[in-house]
C-alpha cells in the first residue's frame, strides 16, 4: 500500500486521494469521491430525503453504505417528533437499511461503536459534528440534506483538496485536564473559523496517548474550529478499540502524514494548560478556568456527543463520588449512548452521578441542540456540550459557559464556576 | 443571476455582524416545523424585524464567518424562502457554504464588504465577481466556480439532480449507473 513514487502526502490527502481513484491530489484541487459510508439522523435524514427521493423516483445507490441513527427527536414528546421519527421508521423498513440505531444514542458516538467507520474510509454525516469519525483516521465530514440527497442518489461527493493544518501537542496534561480542555483552548486561539475549512491533524505524544473516547471529543469539536475535518492517524489505540466492537482492522501504516509533506504546524504544551470555560455566547471566548471561577451556575449539564461518552462520565464520577450538587443547582447528566450508559452502570459510575443528585436524562441530543428537553427561562448553565450560541439550548436568555466534565462536574458541587485541580488534592477516584 | 440583478434600483442592504450562527438562522426550537415555519424566526434573536420586512431581492451583508455552527441547511434555505437574493460576507463557515449553493442560494466573499451600508442598493454583477454600489463603488468578490453559479442559477441540486435523471430517463431506460462519470452536471472539471 506504500507508494514510493509519490510525493510526500499528508493524511488528508492520502484518504482523498485513495476516494477519488487517484494516486495523488493536490491542496486546491476539486476532485469527485467515492463514498464509503454515509450517515445521517432523524432530523436531517428521511424526513427530508424521502420527500426529495420520491419526487426524483431515484433508489439508494448503495443501502449497505447508509446508516441511520435516531436520536435527535427521540424521545420522542409532542406530535410533531412522533411524526419526525415515524418517517424515518417507516423509511428504514420501506428501503430495508441494514444499518439502523434507534434511540440508542447519538450518532457520532453510536456508529463508530458499530464498528462503522475505520481507518481509511472516505464519509459524510448529516450532522456538523460529522468531523468525529476523523478520531478514526478516515475522512469524515458534515454536510446538508441536500448535498446528503446528491450522496445517496450518486454515491459520490465533490471536494476542493484542502491544506493541512497540523496541531502538534507535546507533554501529559494535569489531573483534571483533557481533550475538552485542548480544544476550548485551540478554539480561543485560532477561532471559530481557524480551520477555514481546511483539514486539521491532531498529533504528537499528548494526542496519542488519549484513549479513543478523548480523540473523539477534539475531532468532534473541529467543527467548533471550521475546519472540513480533524483528523488523528490511526495507530494501535484505534485498532484495539475497532476490535472490540468486532469491526476487520488491517494494517493500517499508509494512513499517516508522511515526513516533508507541506502542512502548516502549530505547537502546544499540554503540561501547563489549565481547564478551559468558553463564557457566552460563543466557544472561541475561552479562556483559563480563573478568570470566570466564582459565578454562580443554576444548572450543569453533562450530555452530548462533545461531553457524555463513557469517558466524560467517568471524568465527572472521579469528581462527584461522594460529592453532592449544591443546593439550588440541577445536575442533569444525558449519556451520550445506552452501550456506554451501560458500562458506566456496570463500573458503578452511573450510582455515582445519582448519588451527587444527578437527574439522568435520555441518551440522546437532548438539551444540546433546543430539541428534546429545552433548558427554558434566564438561567446560567456550565456545560460539556460543543456550542454555546445565542439561544442555543432552548433560551435567549440563557448564558451558557462550556467547560469539560471535571469542570462542570466541580461547578456542580460548589455551585459556582469552580476549578477541577482544586478537588484533585483530595485525589481524583480512579 | 437573478432577474432582480438587472433592476435599476438595486437590490436593498441589510447589514448584520460578525459571526452569525446558525442557531440564529433556524434556531432548533422550530427546526422540527417545515422551511416555511422556520423562516419567520431567522434572524430574530439578532433583528427581530428581519423576516418580517425583508423583500424578495434584498442582499445580506456581513462580518466574517457568516454561517458557523450546525450542517443544517434550512439556515441557507429559510434566506431563499425570504427571497434573499446573495449573502455578501467576507467569509463564511465552510459547510454553510456549500449547504447555501446546494439550496440555491448565491454567498459572495468580499473582503471589503463592511464598506456597504445598511439600507443601500446594490448592484451584483454577472457571475458575482463584483458588487457595486453608489457610496463605495465597485467592490472585487472572489470568483464563484462555474458548477457553483451553474447550480444557483438550477435554483440548487435537487434541481439539477431531477433535471439530470429526467435527462437519463430520456435517453436510455436506466437507473442510475454509480460509476464516477455518470454524474457530468453534477461533477466540476478538475482543474
Amino acid at each position: 500500500m506504500t507508494h514510493t513514487t509519490a510525493p510526500a502526502s499528508t493524511l488528508a490527502q492520502k484518504l482523498i486521494a485513495r476516494a477519488a481513484g487517484r494516486d495523488h491530489v493536490s491542496p486546491g484541487e476539486i476532485v469527485n469521491c467515492r463514498v464509503d459510508l454515509a450517515m445521517f439522523h432523524d432530523s436531517s435524514g428521511p424526513r427530508r430525503l424521502k420527500p426529495m427521493l420520491d419526487e426524483l423516483k431515484a433508489p439508494i445507490w448503495d443501502t449497505s453504505r447508509v446508516v441511520l441513527v435516531m436520536d435527535h427527536y427521540v424521545p420522542e414528546r409532542d406530535d410533531e417528533s412522533r411524526r419526525i421519527v415515524k418517517i424515518a421508521r417507516d423509511w428504514a423498513r420501506e428501503q430495508a437499511l441494514p444499518h439502523v440505531y434507534d434511540g440508542q444514542g447519538i450518532c457520532h458516538v453510536v456508529v463508530p461503536q458499530g464498528g462503522h467507520i475505520r481507518p481509511g474510509l472516505f464519509c459524510v454525516g448529516g450532522d456538523s459534528h460529522s468531523p468525529t469519525g476523523g478520531a478514526f483516521g478516515a475522512y469524515m465530514f458534515g454536510i446538508g440534506s441536500t448535498e446528503m440527497l446528491g450522496v445517496v442518489v450518486t454515491g459520490e461527493i465533490w471536494l476542493r483538496v484542502p491544506q493541512t493544518i497540523q496541531m502538534v501537542w507535546r507533554g501529559a496534561l494535569a489531573s483534571g485536564v483533557c481533550a475538552k480542555d485542548m480544544m476550548l483552548h485551540m478554539i480561543g486561539r485560532f477561532g471559530m473559523n481557524g480551520g477555514q475549512y481546511q483539514a486539521i491533524e491532531f498529533a504528537g505524544d499528548t494526542v496519542q496517548a488519549l484513549g479513543m473516547q478523548e480523540r473523539m471529543t477534539l475531532s468532534n469539536m473541529s467543527a467548533e474550529l471550521g475546519s472540513q475535518v480533524g483528523l488523528i492517524a490511526p495507530d494501535a489505540t484505534t485498532r484495539d478499540w475497532l476490535r472490540a466492537t468486532g469491526a476487520e482492522v488491517g494494517d493500517t501504516d499508509h494512513w499517516r502524514t508522511d515526513d516533508g509533506a507541506a502542512l502548516t504546524r502549530h505547537d502546544f504544551d499540554a503540561s501547563t494548560l489549565a481547564p478551559q470555560v468558553a463564557a457566552p455566547h460563543s466557544p472561541a471566548n475561552s479562556g483559563d478556568v480563573t478568570r470566570w471561577a466564582g459565578l454562580p451556575v443554576d444548572v450543569a449539564y453533562i450530555g452530548a456527543c462533545t461531553g457524555a461518552k463513557l469517558d466524560d462520565l467517568r471524568a465527572a464520577a472521579s469528581l462527584l463520588r461522594g460529592q453532592r450538587a449544591a443546593p439550588g443547582v440541577k445536575l442533569i447528566v444525558a449519556p451520550a449512548s445506552q452501550h456506554d450508559q451501560r458500562l458506566a452502570e456496570q463500573e458503578g459510575v452511573m450510582q455515582v452521578l445519582r448519588d451527587a443528585g444527578a437527574e439522568i436524562g435520555a441518551t440522546a441530543c437532548g438539551a444540546c441542540a433546543g430539541y428534546g428537553d429545552a433548558l427554558g427561562g434566564a438561567s446560567t448553565v456550565i456545560s460539556t456540550t460543543a456550542r454555546n450560541f445565542k439561544g442555543r439550548m432552548g433560551s435567549a436568555e440563557a448564558q451558557v459557559y462550556l467547560a469539560s466534565p471535571y469542570t462542570v462536574a466541580a461547578s456542580a458541587v460548589t455551585g459556582r464556576i469552580s476549578d477541577p485541580r482544586e478537588f484533585s488534592a483530595t485525589g481524583f477516584a480512579a | 443571476m437573478s432577474g432582480a440583478a438587472l433592476e435599476p434600483q438595486g437590490h436593498r442592504v441589510w447589514r448584520f455582524g460578525a459571526d452569525i450562527d446558525t442557531d440564529v438562522l433556524a434556531p432548533g426550537a422550530y427546526m422540527k416545523l417545515g422551511i416555511e415555519g422556520i423562516a419567520p424566526h431567522c434572524l430574530e434573536s439578532v433583528r427581530p424585524e428581519f423576516a418580517g420586512s425583508v423583500q424578495r431581492g434584498d442582499v445580506i451583508v456581513a462580518g466574517r464567518n457568516f454561517g458557523i455552527g450546525s450542517s443544517r441547511e434550512q439556515a441557507a434555505a429559510a434566506l431563499v424562502h425570504l427571497g434573499v437574493a446573495a449573502v455578501i460576507a467576507p467569509s463564511y463557515n465552510g459547510l454553510y457554504f456549500r449547504n447555501a449553493f446546494n439550496v440555491g442560494l448565491l454567498l459572495l466573499t468580499c473582503p471589503q464588504a463592511e464598506l456597504l451600508q445598511e439600507n443601500e442598493r446594490i448592484v451584483l454583477e454577472p457571475q458575482g465577481s463584483s458588487v457595486v454600489s453608489v457610496l463605495s463603488g465597485r467592490l472585487a468578490c472572489e470568483p464563484v466556480p462555474d458548477f457553483l453559479m451553474a447550480m444557483v442559477r438550477a435554483g440548487g441540486l435537487f434541481n439539477q439532480l431531477k433535471q439530470r435523471l429526467a435527462a437519463q430517463a430520456a435517453t436510455a431506460p436506466a437507473t442510475v449507473p454509480a460509476d464516477p462519470p455518470a454524474a457530468p452536471s453534477l461533477t466540476p472539471s478538475p482543474r
